[in-house]
C-alpha cells in the first residue's frame, strides 16, 4: 500500500479525524499527485476544514496516517500556502494590502526585524502574479470580496509554496467572480506547478478546471475524477441515502436529496470546527 | 498652581516650567508614558481589544488600592494585578477577551474591591483621586525611574516580537497555520498592555486611560495605512497632547489629565470631520 513516492503531494492512509473521541469522518484513503488541482466538497460541517487542519499539522488524525509532501504534517510548514476561510469583519482595517501580503513572507520572524525592502518587492511580485498589483497601496477595508481573495491568494503565494490550501475562497462571491477566481487559481497552479486543494460549496464553477475531487459526507470520504464522483450511485453510497445527480445540457450539475440527509445528521454542525 | 505667568516668549516660559523639579519629573514620566501608550495602543486598536485594555486598568485599581492599604508603592500593586489579569484574559482566548458582559462584570467587581481597600485605608481621598484621574505633577523621582525603566523594557519587547505580533494581530488564522502560537502572542500582547496601562495610570488615571492608550492610536489608524507609520503617528499624538497638557496645566489651576483628554478629544473630532475613513468602493 505504500505509495509515498516523489510524485505524491498527499498520501492519506485509513485516516479518521475529529475532536475528542468523535470522528467527523473515518477511513479516508487516497493520494493526490503533485500538480493536481483538487476540489474539496461536501455539506457544512462534514469536515472539510478538518482535513485542512490535519494537513497543516494543527490537528492529528485519530487513526491512520497522513503525509504531506513526503513528511508527517508539522505546524508552520513554509511549503504550504494557506488561505483560511474569513469573515469580512476581520478585514475592516485601514492597513495597506502590501503590508498584509508581506506578512506571508516574514510574519513569523522574531527579533528586531521591521521588514526589508526585498520583502516589499516580493510582496509586490506576488500581487502582480494574481493580477492585483494595482491594489498594493489600497487599504484592506476598501477592497471588494473578489479583490480581497486575490490579496489573500498573494499572501499565500509570496513564500513560494508547493501546496496551496484554499478554504472556501469563493464563499462570498457572485457566480461570475467565482469563475474568475477559480480560473486564476488554475492558471497559477499550472504556471508554478503547484498542488492545490480548494474547498467549495458549489461544484459548478469548478467543474471545468478540476483534476480531481475529494467529497466528504456523512463521515465518508470519496476521491476521484469529478465525473466519477458526481454520479447518483457514488454520492448515494457516500451519504448512505438515495441521492440524485442531474446534469443539464451545459454540463451543470444539480444534486438532489442532500438537504434531507443533511438534516438527519444535523449534529455534525455542532462539531464543525470554526 | 504657582506664581509663574504665561508670557509670549516660549523659551522663557519653558525655562520657568523646567526650573521646578516636579515639572521635570512630570515631563520625563509623561514622555515615557506617551510613547509607550501610543505604540502599544496601536496594537490594541489593530486587535480591536480596547475594551480589554480598559478592563485591565480597572483591575489595576484594586491592585493599586490594595498596595496603598498594605503600605506598598501603588505602582507595584498596579503591575501585579494588571499582569495577572492580562495573562488570565490571554489564556481565556481572544474571543473571550471580547466578551464585554463577562469582562464588565469582573471589572465592576474589581472597582468595588478597590473601593473597599480605599475605605479600609481610612480614606485619604487624594490617593484615590490620583489613582482615578492621575496626578502626574506629584510624581516622585522613584516613580519616574520605574516608569522610564518599564517604558524601555516595553520598547525592547515590542522590537523583539514586532513581526509575529503584527501578523497575529492582522491575520490570526494564517499566523497560526504558519506556526505562531496564538496563546503565546496573546500573553505577550496582554502583558505589554498591562505594563503600559500601569505606568499610564500615573498620568491620566484609571478612568481616563482610554484617552492616552486608545484615541491617539485610533486617530493614527485612520491616517496611516502602514503599521510603522501608524505607530509613529500614534506616539507623536500622545506625546504632543501630553506635553501640551503639562505645559498648560503649569499655568492654569486645573488637572493635567483634563487638558490631555481635551486635546485628544479635539484632535479626534477634527480628524473625524476632515478625514473620513475611505468608504467601500465598488470596483
Amino acid at each position: 500500500m505504500q505509495q509515498n513516492d516523489s510524485h505524491s503531494a498527499l498520501v492519506v492512509r485509513h485516516a479518521s479525524a475529529g475532536y475528542g473521541h468523535r470522528a467527523v469522518w473515518h477511513d479516508a484513503d487516497f493520494s493526490i499527485q503533485k500538480g493536481e488541482f483538487v476540489g474539496v466538497l461536501g455539506p457544512n460541517g462534514s469536515g472539510k476544514t478538518t482535513l485542512f487542519r490535519l494537513l497543516l499539522g494543527l490537528d492529528r488524525p485519530l487513526e491512520g496516517s497522513v503525509s504531506v509532501l513526503g513528511k508527517t504534517p508539522e505546524r508552520g510548514n513554509p511549503r504550504i500556502g494557506y488561505v483560511p476561510q474569513r469573515h469580512p469583519l476581520d478585514t475592516e482595517m485601514n492597513i495597506e494590502t502590501l503590508e498584509l501580503v508581506r506578512l506571508g513572507l516574514d510574519g513569523t520572524r522574531w527579533g528586531f526585524y521591521f521588514g526589508s525592502k526585498k520583502s516589499r518587492e516580493d510582496a509586490r511580485a506576488a500581487l502582480r502574479s494574481v493580477g492585483a498589483e494595482n491594489l498594493a497601496h489600497r487599504s484592506l477595508g476598501t477592497l471588494s470580496g473578489g479583490e480581497l481573495q486575490r490579496v489573500f491568494l498573494a499572501e499565500a503565494l509570496v513564500g513560494d509554496p508547493e501546496l496551496l490550501l484554499l478554504d472556501e475562497p469563493a464563499a462570498n462571491l457572485d457566480i461570475r467572480r467565482q469563475g474568475e477566481l477559480v480560473r486564476l487559481v488554475k492558471t497559477i497552479v499550472r504556471e508554478r506547478n503547484l498542488t492545490a486543494l480548494l474547498i467549495a460549496h458549489d461544484i459548478n464553477p469548478l467543474l471545468p478546471v478540476l483534476d480531481r475531487i475529494i467529497y466528504i459526507a456523512n463521515g465518508n470520504v470519496a476521491t476521484g475524477a469529478p465525473e466519477k464522483v458526481f454520479t447518483s450511485d457514488s454520492l448515494s453510497a457516500l451519504y448512505g441515502a438515495h441521492i440524485e445527480v442531474l446534469r443539464n445540457a451545459e454540463g451543470h450539475i444539480a444534486v438532489l436529496g442532500v438537504e434531507e440527509v443533511h438534516h438527519h445528521h444535523h449534529d455534525h454542525y455542532l462539531h464543525h470546527h470554526e | 498652581m504657582n506664581d509663574a505667568f504665561f508670557s509670549l516668549n516660549l523659551v522663557h516660559d519653558l525655562q520657568s516650567v523646567f526650573q521646578y523639579a516636579f515639572m521635570r519629573n512630570a515631563f520625563e514620566a509623561g514622555t515615557a508614558v506617551a510613547l509607550i501608550a501610543g505604540i502599544v495602543g496601536y496594537f490594541v486598536v489593530l486587535r480591536r481589544s480596547s475594551f480589554a485594555a480598559h478592563a485591565l486598568s480597572h483591575i489595576g485599581f484594586a491592585g493599586a488600592a490594595g498596595a496603598v492599604l498594605a503600605g506598598i508603592n501603588p505602582i507595584f500593586g498596579l503591575l501585579f494585578f494588571t499582569s495577572g489579569g492580562g495573562v488570565v484574559m490571554a489564556l481565556l482566548g481572544r474571543r473571550a477577551a471580547s466578551r464585554d458582559v463577562e469582562i464588565g462584570t469582573v471589572l465592576a467587581f474589581m472597582l468595588g474591591l478597590g473601593a473597599l481597600f480605599v475605605s479600609l485605608y481610612n480614606g485619604y481621598a487624594a490617593e484615590t483621586y490620583s489613582l482615578l484621574f492621575g496626578q502626574v505633577l506629584g510624581i516622585s523621582g522613584t516613580d519616574v525611574s520605574i516608569t522610564v525603566v518599564a517604558a524601555v523594557l516595553i520598547l525592547i519587547a515590542i522590537g523583539a516580537v514586532y513581526r509575529p505580533l503584527l501578523f497575529s494581530s492582522l491575520d490570526e488564522e494564517t499566523a497560526e497555520a504558519r506556526g505562531l502560537s496564538l496563546t503565546v502572542m496573546n500573553i505577550v500582547f496582554m502583558l505589554l498592555v498591562a505594563i503600559a496601562t500601569s505606568i499610564a495610570v500615573q498620568i491620566v488615571g484609571i478612568l481616563l486611560i482610554f484617552a492616552l492608550m486608545i484615541t491617539p492610536a485610533a486617530i493614527a489608524e485612520r491616517i496611516a495605512t502602514r503599521p510603522l507609520a501608524g505607530m509613529a503617528i500614534s506616539a507623536a499624538i500622545a506625546l504632543a497632547v501630553t506635553w501640551i497638557g503639562l505645559f498648560v496645566a503649569f499655568y492654569l489651576p486645573y488637572p493635567v489629565s483634563f487638558f490631555i483628554v481635551t486635546g485628544v478629544f479635539a484632535l479626534y473630532l477634527f480628524v473625524r470631520a476632515f478625514q473620513p475613513k475611505t468608504e467601500f468602493v465598488e470596483p
